[in-house]
């Protein structure tokens, strides 16, 4: 059961977008913007507070990407592999990350909830490849030298 | 701001911009487009503001609000005034971050923070340039932007003001002409003769398919329904295409301008506009840029006292490409899985809410402002007789300028490869250009010398598409590319009609077949087959045309994909499966690089003697060859 302030939270982002049928999505992304992640109860709490069935909320959050129902780390690193990044080798940096993190395209996000990998098709920084974001900051022409700096920076960040 | 109430007073308001711009002694403008932040642009700006505001020589007006008085307005203007502003993408995005500094119109590559207190003294003070931040090539040092072979080649209509002015700042949009053909439309035109305008212009849909736009808008004016909605498709999903991306941050107010000229012309009353969760920085500029219109009376109720009213509502995208088509991002907006539907009915009989509806992306939308203050003549003399106007495009991949241009419609890709583009990166030989994106497909050396539109592409098996050209060097592997737009496809098909579904997990599943070395005769004809199967019936535009990379480097480049099954053999080592990589110990040195860089730890062997890959533990990612300084690396 999670905690009341969660619902409040919601609440107020309920409020936001108005009780609409249309409203779903602006909301799921809110909710997820704020605790990175769509916990399931919540789902079940807005489907009923804007007036859709829960098949209908559950059916609209799996169909999109950027969703995701399970907890994710402190910093959510994509990767870009979009064609420009694809043809400057961004494969290297994934396996670099996934080596330095103990990750895999199986298992996401470490053990700690420190660090998050994922792909992404194109974040439109085609100029700057091979790139990632680090929660939505960009970090351009990544070697995989650069990737453990970037590991170790932010590692070093959480702990202070 | 201050609401302006009518024509008289916007005049007036543009008459105080316009003059408080020109007063400026110096303008320094900072890059802030994706890209160049990335590059750490907005230290640059930070810099630049401490250094001239620490001087007491001038007055001194910043990007953000400093300058303006209490009330909102304007200051009064004031003699020797020094402006630091954050501007959109210049479009040079491989030289960022960048730095222009008018009146001399210097531009300055790749700058650091170190940079700017002889750019302050030299350039901002003594009016000289920087010699070292000038672009060179080939032995020429250019001074002014619009020297350089980059921009010299091009035509930036759309894109005339990315760059120059502050994306954040409505009064500089006003100075320079924005919002002209808003007031233009609503005090001189009557909503056929706008319709009309655009129909004759000939716009063609810059998001890909190149449908008349002014036809589109006639369509949804002649709807019985009443209620109808304008929506911009600003989810430029097309890996390798960041045009649409770089208006919006740039120059946001003209996209939006443009929706409300549709809005007026098909008498909608609200807007959408559906932008990719992707493209944060873009979402925030349109925020602002959408309040602000709001609050100077250009947006919102009664604009400019004309009695029309036009609201905009942002959507973010939540991460699927399928949902840059018409009928699924319209499902998307409503709340719904952003899958596409049979039509007809067509979106301009029942798109939003099932309502008529007018849909054009970004660039479409950019355009119209221009055709509205000059005329649909005078948009007939860009571009080509089927094609009129520009073309935006993201030049991306294997070549030395990497960024956004704009050229005329009918532009050849030689032109936009070699003499814009500066040519292939590392001396490297041209092999083809990827264009439009995994709808798109190969264009080769032969058809260097054919212009670039949308009806001579069509002929060729390829698109525009929204603009992305990704160019390839003779060391990429076609086979491997054709795999990797099938796996996109793959992933991104919504699943909604099976030979989508099912026909792309198969030609992807045989095309990694192929790259793997498992490869046979048969399955080429199989590749064809399906791709010809789910081009015919397929539900859907990304469907439709999910097929085309495939079928058209099975066209063109049929002998690799040959060499893939018969010899197993890739001959550019791109196919991991059938390479092998060796340290020549004749060349390494022993520095130790490729083992600190091998994620895998497969490298070993003692400092300043040669190192050895353990083949067994080799995932054969490339990365020691990558980072070898002595090319030491070779590929078996």
């Amino acid at each position: 059961m999670l905690d009341k302030s969660y619902y409040q939270k919601v609440d107020e982002i309920i409020n936001i977008h108005g009780k609409t049928k249309a409203a779903l999505i602006p909301i799921m992304q809110d909710i997820q913007a704020e605790y990175k992640y769509l916990a399931p109860e919540l789902l079940t709490y807005v489907a009923k507070e804007i007036g859709v069935t829960e098949a209908k909320a559950y059916s609209v959050a799996t169909f999109y990407e950027n969703f995701s129902f399970e907890q994710k780390g402190k910093y959510v690193i994509k990767v870009c592999d979009g064609t420009a990044c694809h043809v400057r080798k961004s494969s290297t940096i994934l396996s670099k990350l996934y080596e330095e993190l103990g990750l895999s395209k199986d298992k996401h996000t470490t053990d700690d909830m420190m660090f998050t990998v994922e792909t992404v098709s194109c974040l439109g920084a085609c100029g700057l490849a091979p790139a990632l974001t680090v929660n939505d900051e960009v970090h351009p022409a990544m070697t995989p030298e650069k990737v453990s700096t970037l590991v170790k920076e932010l590692r070093g960040e959480a702990n202070e | 701001m201050n609401r302006i109430n009518n024509a008289e007073e916007l005049a007036a308001v543009r008459k105080t911009a316009k003059e408080r711009i020109d007063s400026n002694k110096c303008r320094i403008l900072i890059c802030a487009g994706t890209g160049c932040l990335a590059g750490g642009s907005d230290k640059i700006y930070e810099k630049m503001c401490e250094l001239v505001k620490a001087d007491n020589l001038a007055e001194v007006e910043f990007g953000e609000g400093v300058a303006h008085n209490a009330d909102g307005s304007c200051p009064v203007n004031k003699p020797e005034t020094i402006a630091v502003k954050r501007s959109g993408c210049h479009g040079f995005c491989e030289m960022g971050p960048l730095m222009r500094i008018e009146p001399y119109n210097y531009l300055y590559i790749k700058v650091k923070p170190e940079d700017c207190e002889e750019i302050y003294k030299t350039t901002v003070l003594e009016g000289k340039p920087v010699e070292r931040l000038l672009y060179e090539m080939d032995g020429v040092k250019y001074k002014a932007q619009e020297d350089i072979p980059f921009y010299a080649k091009q035509k930036r209509l759309v894109l005339k003001n990315c760059g120059h002015i502050d994306a954040e700042h409505i009064d500089e949009v006003l100075a320079c002409g924005g919002y002209s053909a808003l007031e233009k439309v609503l005090f001189e035109m009557t909503p056929e003769e706008v319709i009309n305008t655009i129909y004759d212009s000939n716009l063609r849909g810059r998001g890909g398919g190149g449908f008349q736009t002014g036809y589109k808008w006639k369509q949804v004016a002649r709807q019985e329904e009443k209620i109808r909605y304008v929506v911009c498709n600003g989810d430029e999903g097309d890996p390798g295409a960041f045009m649409d991306r770089s208006v919006m941050e740039g120059d946001p107010h003209k996209m939006i301008e443009g929706m409300i000229i549709a809005g007026y012309a098909v008498a909608a009353q609200e807007g959408y506009i559906y932008v990719r969760a992707e493209y944060p920085l873009a979402i925030k500029r349109l925020k602002k840029a959408i309040a602000d219109a709001e609050e100077c009376g250009l947006l919102g109720d009664n604009i400019l006292g004309s009695g029309y009213s036009f609201r905009l509502h942002i959507n973010r995208g939540a991460g699927a490409f399928v949902c840059g088509e018409g009928s699924a991002l319209t499902a998307s907006i409503e709340g719904e899985r952003g899958m596409p539907r049979t039509k007809p009915p067509r979106t301009v009989e029942q798109g939003l809410f099932g309502k008529p509806t007018v849909l054009n992306n970004v660039e479409t939308y950019a355009n119209v402002p221009m055709i509205i203050n000059n005329g649909a003549d005078w948009y007939h003399g860009i571009g080509t007789e089927s094609s009129p106007g520009t073309k935006a495009f993201a030049v991306t991949g294997s070549i030395n300028n990497t960024g956004l241009i704009e050229v005329p419609m009918g532009t050849t890709l030689r032109e936009i490869v070699y003499d814009i583009g500066g040519g292939i990166k590392n001396g490297k030989k041209f092999k083809a250009v990827q264009i439009g994106g995994p709808s798109g497909g190969c264009l080769i050396e032969a058809d260097l010398d054919m212009p670039l539109d949308f009806d001579s592409l069509k002929k060729r098996g390829a698109m525009i598409g929204s603009g992305g050209l990704v160019i390839m060097d003779e060391d990429t592997c076609m086979v491997e590319v054709a795999r990797f737009f099938m796996n996109f496809t793959q992933n991104e098909s919504c699943g909604k009609c099976v030979p989508c579904r099912e026909g792309t997990k198969r030609m992807l599943e045989i095309l990694e077949d192929i790259v793997a070395g498992r490869g046979t005769m048969e399955q080429l004809d199989i590749l064809e087959e399906l791709g010809e199967a789910i081009t015919n019936i397929a539900l859907c535009g990304l469907g439709k045309s999910a097929a085309l990379p495939v079928l058209s480097t099975l066209r063109v480049f049929r002998d690799e994909y040959v060499e893939h099954i018969q010899d197993k053999k890739c001959r550019t080592g791109t196919c991991q499966a059938l390479r092998s990589y060796e340290i020549d110990p004749s060349l390494c040195k022993g520095c130790s690089k490729c083992a600190r860089n091998c994620p895998v730890g497969a490298i070993s062997g003692e400092i300043k003697s040669p190192f050895v890959i353990d083949q067994s533990k080799c995932i054969k990612c490339g990365a020691c060859e990558g980072n070898c300084a002595f090319k030491a690396v070779k590929i078996k």
